[in-house]
């Protein structure tokens, strides 16, 4: 049943136009940031190669993709998820699945699996990149998959927001701004970290959506980053969830 | 449920529904069985929607309970839902799929294994006369054709209940007639509920009539029930020679006389006692020319709008 709501809402990405624009919008941008990296690279190599535990290509051309890739996705994803509940709830055709013997976790959860579906297949074209360089260097694979493991918990805590403030308005383009707005501000946390304010200045960074995918960018795979994204997407599952179901209590 | 008859399908009590304040729906309590076309009438904003829309599980009742085929709405709803299918006043479909994506969808989260699947959409697209605009996307047809995929798609599933929502809405004449037998058809071994204002619809297809006014339930009878009072109670008569008011008032079961102008009278008589066979008598007897008599009959219009305006002596009228 998820997976039919899954497929059903890839679909309707797919049929509009603004999937495809946005897959290549963001590939273009990211090849360009690319290779602007593998130019410092080229460049800095004949020095790189007296130094001994210089940073190697993965760290100079990688990491620098992932952690600006994190970025763009930031401004993208909330076009992705603007529509999920909102658009279904404009044109009432959330009826469609009310009606149906079809619970509202597995509305929720399907919908998001759609979304992660198609984040998924970006996430893909955007790996294929730097994996491109093996056939010429050498990469580190581990720190790779770190990287894109970092950067597939991000996608998915941004979809699991986006979701839950799709549930919230009529407005696909309201979710949009809205969402954008919220994970700024979920990235930006860290920055009040820095005013030293005493006991507080530990508890924003930590909360801050990009503290956790710096670690993992830098091939530390530290547990509990893993378990606050989880914990992240779960919140926001829950929170939609249940934000439908008060959808039938009050009008 | 326990003592729930196996064949009432639909079961109602004491539904109550509030927007904040606003009262929607007020105890409203009825059932209906199976193979039972029940229509639902009400002017624009009863509460006639709202009503539908908690029976079909899209919105909690602030209180009361519903029961679909013998399972609470809110306490089993997946078994619930998996017997009804609805179709709300704005059909919901996808305006960038095709017909045949929707409803194989729609079969999907209906839960139709596989194998059935594909006999079932055609068998729908079949009732609907959908057959030759499969491969074209929904939002192209035109709002009748849209009308009938929505209807496909409560269909779909063949579940016990079918709940319809203004269903002929925006359709044409021909199309309306085939939807009727449609819901006719439907009526067979399903239990159909109808919400609409066009009332000759009502009378052409539904079993029992339910008005609802101010959220409350105002009259609840059968089509037949409803024809009694409908039949006439007063006859119109021309005659070329007019005879006295007494005279007219002799003749048995007449009630009152209203002269409406040198040549015609309207006859007003107690109900079961027309007086229509004694007035031809008379009047062949003592040569008044009886040209004109023509029994009246209260139009469903007429007893919808007693009924929904709440002025009492309209409805005495009626009676």
């Amino acid at each position: 049943m998820i997976f039919t709501i899954a497929g059903r809402e890839m679909r309707s990405l797919f049929l509009s136009p603004l999937a495809w624009s946005v897959l290549a919008v963001v590939q273009f941008i990211l090849a360009y940031m690319f290779l602007s990296q593998i130019e410092v690279f080229l460049s800095v190599q004949a020095r790189l190669v007296s130094v001994p535990g210089a940073p190697g290509l993965t760290e100079i051309v990688v990491v620098p993709l992932l952690a600006n890739a994190a970025i763009v996705l930031l401004l993208v994803v909330p076009l992705l998820t603007m529509r999920l509940i909102s658009e279904e709830r404009r044109s009432q055709t959330l009826s469609l699945l009310f009606s149906a013997p079809v619970s509202m976790t597995e509305i929720v959860v399907g919908k998001y699996c759609g979304v992660m579906g198609f984040l998924l297949i970006m996430l893909g074209m955007i790996a294929l990149m730097p994996l491109s360089l093996q056939s010429g260097g050498n990469l580190d694979f581990s720190l790779c998959a770190a990287g894109l493991l970092g950067l597939l918990l991000l996608l998915g805590s941004f979809a699991a927001a986006g979701l839950y403030v799709s549930t919230l308005t009529v407005q696909p383009v309201v979710a949009a701004v809205a969402t954008f707005g919220l994970l700024l501000l979920l990235w930006i946390l860290d920055w009040s970290g820095s005013a030293a304010d005493s006991r507080l200045s530990g508890l924003f960074p930590y909360l801050s959506v990009l503290r956790h995918y710096e670690s993992l960018l830098k091939g530390v795979f530290d547990t509990s980053d893993v378990v606050y994204y989880l914990l992240f997407i779960g919140l926001f599952l829950i929170l939609s969830i249940r934000r439908l179901d008060a959808d039938r209590l009050q009008h | 449920m326990a003592a729930m008859n196996g064949d009432t399908l639909v079961k109602v009590e004491h539904l109550s529904r509030y927007y904040g304040d606003t009262r929607a729906v007020h105890d409203v309590s009825f059932s209906v069985s199976r193979g039972e076309v029940l229509g639902f009438l009400g002017p624009n904003g009863a509460g006639k929607s709202t009503t539908m829309q908690i029976i079909s599980g899209n919105l909690a009742p602030s209180a009361g309970q519903v029961w679909i085929d013998g399972h609470d709405i809110l306490d089993e709803p997946k078994i619930a839902k998996a017997k009804l299918g609805f179709l709300p006043e704005q059909p919901p479909l996808y305006r960038d799929f095709t017909v045949d994506e929707y409803l194989d969808y729609c079969a999907r989260i209906n839960r139709i294994p596989a194998a059935r699947r594909r006999p079932a959409l055609n068998t729908a697209k079949e009732r609907c006369g959908l057959t030759d605009v499969g491969r074209r996307l929904i939002g192209n047809l035109s709002k009748g054709y849209q009308q009938r995929v929505g209807i496909a798609q409560a269909i779909i599933h063949s579940p016990p209940v079918v709940i319809l929502d203004e269903p002929t809405v925006g359709l044409d004449p021909i199309q309306i007639r085939e939807i009727r037998a449609l819901i006719r058809e439907l009526g067979g071994d399903h239990s159909v509920i109808l919400s609409t204002h066009i009332l000759p619809e009502v009378q052409a297809i539904c079993d029992r009539v339910q008005i609802i006014s101010k959220g409350e339930l105002v009259l609840n009878d059968t089509i037949e029930g409803l024809l009694l009072r409908m039949q006439a109670s007063s006859l119109l008569a021309g005659m070329r020679v007019m005879p006295g008011e007494a005279e007219l008032l002799a003749i048995a079961g007449v009630r009152a006389v209203e002269m409406l102008d040198a040549n015609r009278v309207r006859l007003h008589y107690l109900p079961e006692q027309n007086p229509a066979e004694q007035l031809v008598e008379k009047a062949v007897q003592h040569g008044w020319g009886l040209f004109e008599l023509t029994p009246e009959r209260i139009s469903l219009e007429q007893i919808f709008v007693d009924i929904t305006c709440d002025e009492p002596h309209v409805a005495e009228a009626a009676a």
